[in-house]
């Protein structure tokens, strides 16, 4: 007996995040840490329950074991339900045929059978490595009020940054007469921001007909979008105000981690009303011994803090020991930054070990670059690595070579 | 150890900190940053495999239920066994005969159709207020090994003049229990004391319980295992790692500042395979806002500081305003300071509010406490 659900969430969650480097070398983009004690999908995932949306298709298809992991049962979003609630959904083996994901749209049209379960009357189209708070239903209640075939929430951006974005040209409505992909010339500072809402039979109608055409990239910013705008479908543009970040480069992942600090922080995540749930560890309480000192910093379970730390943002566990100084970082969990060993302006991630007075990246005035640190690496004593590196085993065993020659 | 059930005091000792326990059970006191006392003995049991667990309340266990909810937090929400409240059992047209519990061995009176109802072999009897990270399944072997009729836990500690409220146990060579008394001040020294974790086999339980019954008996320890020694094998289970028990609000201040110490941190909290569970709260990460300094302090997340913090607890929640300056205090769930406060060797319950300016302190042989919801 199929049970109606009004609307069902897609969460786009197979992209590899190549521009992650390192931090995407094990796990797919939606699961690298963000935060200090969150996922990137954590705030998709929540503005999909705190939106009242309780069934979500998690479409995985890089690296999808530690997603598959963090995402479990759903049971830290209130997802585990006897009907609906999360479900992962990776590529698989079918009676006539076994593909990959070809694209966005593709992803979704091998899961129709899925969405057939719930019956919805709107379908929400989401990717996962976006850091924002948004209420969705807010946007399905104008998508129902415009009596749109598809919604798609766009930001401001400045002018001079448009052309990076998809740019939506809308009249004085919000409808959308015209869509540019990263735009050399933009007409508006719209830019989407990967959010869609569907009405059913429109997305099921042009899903069928981009799968047909053997061309297509079966995306749905290339081509199911221009599609539905060629045919003269209702499309709006549903306009967001507030917080959002793609953090798909390391810059942006390093910004947005440094947006959350400060008194009145670019986004505050100490809001009962719109809380972000995450799969939490058993860490005890932090703890910040005689010589600590923290300033501008967001800390959370397992820490232990001997030394200093300034404008950083460090996840679980992490040690910073007596002397130590991490400087405008981001620290994932369990590292540790041994006796007087510096680190400034880097992103480090899980399980590494700083030796004892080594040094690691460059100050942020300094204009090098953020400096990137691969997991689970032991970086020995007095090692001096500069600024705008990208540090994994390689880049360790090359160090040391050079050491012997020299 | 499928083969052992659980059950958890949650009422006992309520009277050793009257101040914390007038709104809620013992079982759920704040304790260290995050906790609640029970969380200690769930995690005990949990990561010794026992997943089927009663829980006896009494009294004012609203707290008790809201902290433990399905059990989900400690993998305790399960189709067969799991975690289940026991609330207090009085028989409809209830005449004067019957009244609440207030010893051990009268709650489990009442429990005993619980006992009964289960199919495990053994049954672990434990209080609510064990403060330490002990592995219940090397006990249980031991017990299932020496062929005890009881195993009963205990820990040397140095015993002083004022100790009250606790039970030293006296045993031979082979660790059989010769003699169990209540401090009375007299004795002093080093001591085996009882930490109230009891290991037997279920059906002897039952047996007792009924014995106990037919006698009118009401002392678990006075009218069964003193009266016992002579005729029956109880034995003691050393444990010897961090023990605290809390018997007046000045222990329970200092048992939450002993976490200060990394050894005590790293024998309670950092047991390899032996996490101590809570309640998920989905709290943010603290903020250390520019200007702050925290120095020795323990600190929960979803914390705001922007002062100045030493030798302190702060639990969940708790914002610290400007200028303020926070010495040796215990700072509940929820409290807001406000800017130039001084705080010294206070205890703020959850919700406390301490407005701009106020100065405040206590001793730390008398810290100042200050009771929920209140606004000074």
């Amino acid at each position: 007996m199929i049970k109606k659900k009004e609307c069902v969430a897609m969460l786009l969650a197979g992209g590899q995040g190549s521009r992650l480097y390192l931090l995407t070398q094990r796990v797919a983009k939606p699961a690298v840490s963000f935060g200090s004690k969150y996922r990137i999908i954590d705030f998709t995932l929540s503005n999909c329950i705190n939106s009242g949306i309780d069934t979500v298709g998690v479409l995985t298809q890089y690296q999808p074991l530690a997603l598959n992991e963090y995402i479990g049962n759903g049971q830290p979003w209130d997802l585990d339900r006897t009907y609906g609630g999360v479900m992962v959904l990776p590529p698989y083996q079918g009676q006539k045929r076994a593909e990959w994901y070809k694209g966005t749209a593709n992803a979704i049209y091998q899961n129709l059978h899925f969405l057939d379960k719930y019956a919805p009357d709107y379908v929400v189209v989401l990717s996962g490595d976006h850091i924002y708070k948004m209420d969705y239903s807010a946007m399905v209640d104008f998508h129902k009020r415009m009596g749109a075939a598809c919604t798609i929430a766009v930001i401001d951006v400045p002018l001079s940054e448009a052309s990076r974005f998809g740019i939506m040209n809308t009249d004085e409505n919000m409808q959308i007469y015209e869509f540019q992909e990263k735009p050399k010339e933009p007409k508006s500072t719209k830019a989407s921001m990967g959010v869609y809402v569907f009405s059913k039979e429109e997305l099921y109608k042009y899903l069928i007909a981009d799968e047909a055409d053997e061309n297509s990239d079966n995306d749905f910013g290339k081509n199911i979008i221009p599609a539905m705008l060629e045919a003269g479908e209702k499309l709006f543009a549903y306009p967001f105000k507030g917080y959002w970040k793609d953090v798909g480069t390391i810059s942006s992942l390093w910004e947005a981690n440094m947006d959350l600090l400060g008194d009145r922080p670019a986004l505050n995540l100490n809001n009962g009303s719109w809380r972000i749930f995450a799969r939490h560890s058993s860490n005890p309480p932090h703890f910040l011994g005689y010589g600590a000192k923290v300033e501008n910093s967001l800390l959370t379970g397992g820490c232990e803090i001997y030394g200093t730390v300034i404008n950083s943002v460090l996840s679980g566990g992490v040690k910073v020991a007596k002397g130590a100084v991490v400087k405008d970082s981001v620290i994932m969990k369990d590292c540790v930054i041994s006796e007087n060993a510096i680190v400034e302006y880097s992103i480090m991630d899980s399980d590494t070990v700083v030796g004892v007075n080594a040094k690691v990246g460059q100050a942020k005035d300094e204009d090098k670059g953020i400096t990137l640190v691969g997991s689970g690496l032991n970086i020995k004593p007095g090692t001096v690595i500069g600024g705008g590196e990208t540090v994994d085993e390689a880049f360790l065993e090359k160090l040391e070579n050079g050491k012997e020659e020299a | 150890m499928a083969g052992v059930v659980g059950i958890i005091f949650s009422n006992i000792h309520d009277k050793n900190v009257s101040e914390l326990t007038r709104r809620r059970t013992m079982a759920s006191v704040p304790f260290g940053c995050r906790y609640r006392l029970i969380d200690f003995t769930l995690s005990n049991l949990v990561n010794s495999g026992i997943t089927h667990v009663g829980v006896v309340t009494h009294y004012n266990y609203q707290s008790l239920m809201d902290h433990i909810g399905t059990g989900k937090d400690w993998d305790l929400a399960r189709s067969s066994g799991g975690i289940k409240i026991l609330p207090p059992y009085i028989t409809a047209f209830a005449n004067a005969q019957n009244s609440l519990y207030s010893t051990r061995l009268e709650a489990m009176k009442s429990m005993i159709e619980f006992i009964s109802s289960c199919k495990e072999e053994y049954v672990l009897l434990s209080d609510c207020d064990v403060i330490c990270n002990i592995d219940l399944s090397e006990m249980i072997n031991a017990h299932i090994t020496s062929g005890a009729d009881m195993t009963i836990a205990v820990k040397r500690m140095y015993i002083t003049h004022d100790v009250r409220n606790v039970e030293i146990v006296e045993s031979d060579a082979d660790g059989v229990i010769t003699d169990i008394s209540e401090a009375n001040g007299i004795v002093t020294g080093y001591r085996d004391i009882n930490l109230n974790i009891t290991v037997l086999h279920r059906t002897y339980l039952v047996n007792l319980i009924m014995d106990a019954v037919a006698h009118g008996y009401d002392s678990f320890t006075k009218d069964i295992v003193a009266k016992n020694l002579d005729n029956c094998d109880y034995r003691v289970y050393r444990y010897d790692n961090y023990f605290a028990g809390i018997n007046s609000l000045t222990d329970y201040y200092m048992c939450n500042m002993d976490l200060l110490s990394s050894s005590a941190r790293d024998s309670l909290f950092n047991v390899k395979n032996r996490p101590i569970y809570t309640k998920i709260r989905n709290s943010s990460p603290t903020v250390y806002e520019e200007g702050s300094s925290v120095k020795n302090s323990l600190i929960a997340d979803g914390c705001v500081i922007h002062g100045t913090v030493e030798n302190s607890i702060l639990f969940r929640g708790v914002k610290v305003g400007k200028n303020t300056v926070i010495k040796n205090s215990i700072l509940m769930q929820d409290t807001l300071i406000g800017e130039n406060v001084s705080l010294n060797c206070v205890i703020t319950d959850k919700d406390v509010v301490i407005r701009d300016g106020r100065t405040l302190s206590g001793h730390e042989t008398k810290p100042f406490y200050i009771d929920k919801l209140t606004v000074v």
